[in-house]
């Protein structure tokens, strides 16, 4: 039957959740989380440890592994209080994309190797698909691994292997087999940072924001341990991987996150000395962007009650990254517009407010958001053939 | 949290889509909108018999028990092909509105033949100057023995050409009233009129028509409120309406990519279309799961809960919902302009939907108010 409620035990829960996050973070995190400055990688690693300590690291993981044991609706109530609470982000590198891949496809001394510090973020992880000729036609990468007896030798370069910089182990797609077509040749594979012959050329963002790296290979050992799901089966890891990004990609909580922004600068600034939340225009325009979120969030809704009845979720999850990536970038577009001359500020100290100071940083970071996890287009491309099933070129 | 319908409605919603597909393919509908009334009064006695017209009302009045969300998987569903009976006009505008504000003997008298389809209503609320504001009622209810004179125009009311009773809206001396008056009362002037998506209505014209005390629907001055509950059940009951021309829209226009060719292929091939497909796709599935959300909620008390999802998927219909219906236009190219194919007439029930019970700004507005 249709229903929009929880339960009173998921809404103890809820309170339950809620109530541990106020306790948990420390007071400057608290502070923060509300608004009053932006978070560093120092932020996030305490964070991490916090939630794993208690356990609820990754609750998204299979019990054996670390994981809960919540039901799904759990796990989302979980998500949303995290989010509501404003949270520094997590990296999702291990947590979200190579972990669950573990996993599913790993042998059992990889899962005993890589989870338990994945966990404990002792090791962080970053991704290596990317490359210079390589970008939305990802099989055509051309990083390779040469088969040397017990191990193989990588060379080539990666690209906007973002957080490269702090990772310990980034698991990459290389080429290991360049006489088949080119998806039937590709290789998961996960290599230690470590290794003699990586060099990391980290570049800024938009948002000036330490993101993106260059990351170079030349004649590094990896051991053949190493490979995820098989050899030549990297294409098929590529694509077990993208269903894990679908729900992340959303954006429900960094959009929700920045409509209270938008509504906390317009409660700020004024306009004919008025505060811009009071003022018809301005409020329509918030409103506008809040009922699409409604609608969006309404979408995710149906791909979780699918998860919550052990069902794949339906097609309608397919539009999800499409749908969220461009409604964060409208929301920050819209917060940007609230600031008025003030959205010309660029890592001051004081001069807006800090709430204000983390907007602009991030409107330029999220451009990306229409670009990263496969590009807005080729998601249409892939969404025309498998779900509207029309007919290729 | 659950998006399935149970299994009763999963019935419902097949029989009344078995019977849309079946019994009513959209060449009815063009064939009916040549007809005076619009619509087959047989048809909407079926529709009383077979149980449709009674779902969101309790045993009490002789409906079924359900809630809100059986109207609205019935409308969905006879949407798809435009099936003409009036049953958002009657069942959800006359029928919800007199479920909460009229007694016991007024439910037995006007309720309950109409659910059996013995009778129809119509809700005569919009004057030509109120543009969606329920409470600027004009028309005047002077009170007169045991009794009122009612007097003024009433705009745009769905099935006022052929209703039994109407349900007018009036200004009585302790605020908008309510009152349910006969088609053919003495007084009564019905002038029919076209609508863009081929159906008819009615501009009422009340020239002192006498009501008597058992024709007041509640207390004077109810009437406000009343009339603002049901425009949240007829708002959700155009989304659902909508809904279901959105989804015979994507799926016509899919069907026409996948088959025409021009260049020597397919034009389904080509990417601007596709890209333009994916967009449509995804406007549509906003606008069903802000609709789900939209029919639960149209039952919930608490005002500020109702109206934000209501409006929210009533601005999802007048954004994407109308977008979806001009692309499927330009997707078709010259044939979709055309009268003689059948999206044109999709086109236009999306528009007339979009101008009933507050448009997009409308609904911005309120929502803006409403959220913190």
């Amino acid at each position: 039957m249709m229903d929009l409620t929880f339960t009173e035990e998921e809404e103890a829960f809820r309170r339950e959740v809620r109530a541990w996050i106020q306790d948990a973070m420390p007071e400057d995190m608290r502070q923060k989380a509300k608004g009053e400055g932006a978070f560093n990688p120092e932020d996030s690693a305490t964070w991490h440890r916090i939630l794993y300590q208690k356990g609820w690291i990754a609750p998204h993981w299979p019990k054996e592994f670390g994981g809960t044991g919540w039901d799904a609706t759990r796990r989302f109530i979980f998500n949303e209080e995290v989010e509501l609470s404003g949270a520094p982000p997590l990296s999702v590198f291990g947590l979200s994309m190579v972990g669950p891949l573990i996993i599913s496809f790993g042998t059992d001394a990889q899962k005993e190797r890589f989870l338990p510090k994945i966990l404990s973020a002792e090791e962080l992880w970053c991704q290596g698909y990317s490359e210079p000729g390589a970008g939305s036609d990802l099989a055509s990468l051309r990083t390779t691994a040469e088969d040397a007896g017990d191990h193989f030798v990588v060379n080539g370069q990666k690209t906007w292997t973002s957080y490269a910089q702090y990772a310990d182990w980034v698991f990459c797609l290389v080429r290991t087999d360049s006489s088949v077509k080119k998806q039937s040749g590709i290789t998961f594979l996960l290599i230690d940072m470590k290794s003699p012959g990586i060099e990391v050329k980290p570049m800024l963002t938009l948002g000036h924001t330490p993101a993106f790296c260059d990351t170079f290979f030349e004649n590094v050992r990896v051991p053949k341990e190493n490979v995820v799901g098989g050899v030549n089966q990297g294409w098929t890891m590529a694509k077990a991987l993208l269903g894990h990004e679908r729900t992340i990609l959303a954006m429900i909580g960094p959009s929700r996150k920045i409509l209270q922004k938008v509504k906390r600068i317009a409660a700020t600034r004024t306009v004919n000395g008025r505060p811009m939340l009071e003022s018809p225009v301005w409020r329509a325009k918030i409103a506008r962007l809040e009922m699409r979120f409604r609608a969006h969030l309404m979408v995710s809704y149906r791909t979780l009650a699918d998860q919550q009845k052990g069902k794949m979720p339906g097609p309608e999850s397919s539009i999800l990254k499409l749908v969220g990536t461009k409604l964060i970038q409208e929301l920050t577009e819209l917060a940007m517009e609230v600031m008025g001359e003030s959205a010309l500020t660029w890592y001051n100290d004081g001069v807006c407010s800090p709430v204000e100071e983390s907007i602009v940083p991030y409107f330029c970071y999220e451009r990306a958001a229409t670009i990263y996890g496969g590009t807005n287009e080729i998601q249409r491309n892939v969404i025309a053939k498998m779900i509207l099933q029309l007919p290729s070129s | 949290m659950d998006f399935e319908l149970d299994q009763d409605q999963q019935m419902l919603a097949k029989t009344v889509a078995d019977f849309a597909k079946n019994e009513s393919p959209i060449k009815r509908f063009r064939k009916l909108r040549d007809d005076d009334i619009g619509y087959d009064p047989s048809v909407w006695r079926k529709m009383g018999e077979l149980g449709w017209l009674g779902v969101p009302f309790p045993e009490s009045v002789g409906g079924f028990g359900g809630s809100f969300m059986e109207s609205a998987i019935v409308l969905e569903n006879l949407a798809s092909t435009l099936v003409p009976e009036p049953y958002l006009a009657s069942v959800v505008l006359g029928g919800m509105a007199l479920l909460r504000v009229g007694n016991a003997a007024q439910h037995e008298m006007y309720l309950r033949p109409m659910i059996a389809g013995e009778t129809s209503l119509a809700l005569a609320y919009s004057e030509a100057q109120s543009r969606y504001d329920v409470s600027a009622v004009e028309t005047s209810a002077t009170p007169a023995g045991r009794g009122y004179l009612l007097s003024g125009d009433k705009v745009w009311v769905l099935n006022g050409h052929h209703a039994d009773h109407l349900i007018v809206s009036a200004r009585a001396p302790q605020g908008v009233t309510l009152f349910i008056v006969p088609r053919n009362a003495k007084g009564v002037n019905v002038t029919v009129v076209k609508t863009i998506d081929g159906q008819r209505a009615g501009f009422v014209t009340l020239e002192n028509v006498r009501v008597s005390e058992d024709g007041r629907l509640g207390e004077e001055g109810s009437g406000a409120l009343v009339l603002d509950r049901t425009m949240d059940y007829a708002a959700a009951a155009a989304v659902a309406q909508g809904v279901g021309v959105a989804t015979a829209m994507l799926r016509m226009t899919i069907d026409y990519l996948g088959t025409r060719e021009q260049f020597g292929v397919r034009i389904g091939s080509f990417q601007a279309l596709q890209h333009r497909a994916v967009d449509m796709y995804a406007e549509t599935e906003l606008l069903r799961s802000i609709s789900m959300a939209a029919m639960i909620r149209a039952d919930e008390d608490d005002t500020g809960k109702r109206r934000s999802d209501v409006s929210a998927a009533k601005y999802q219909l007048a954004t994407g919902g109308i977008w979806v219906a001009q692309q499927s236009l330009q997707l078709h190219g010259g044939i979709g302009v055309t009268d003689e194919h059948d999206i044109g007439l999709y086109f236009k029930r999306m528009c007339a939907l979009n101008a009933l019970f507050g448009d997009g700004e409308h609904h911005v507005a309120r929502f803006s108010r409403a959220s913190g």
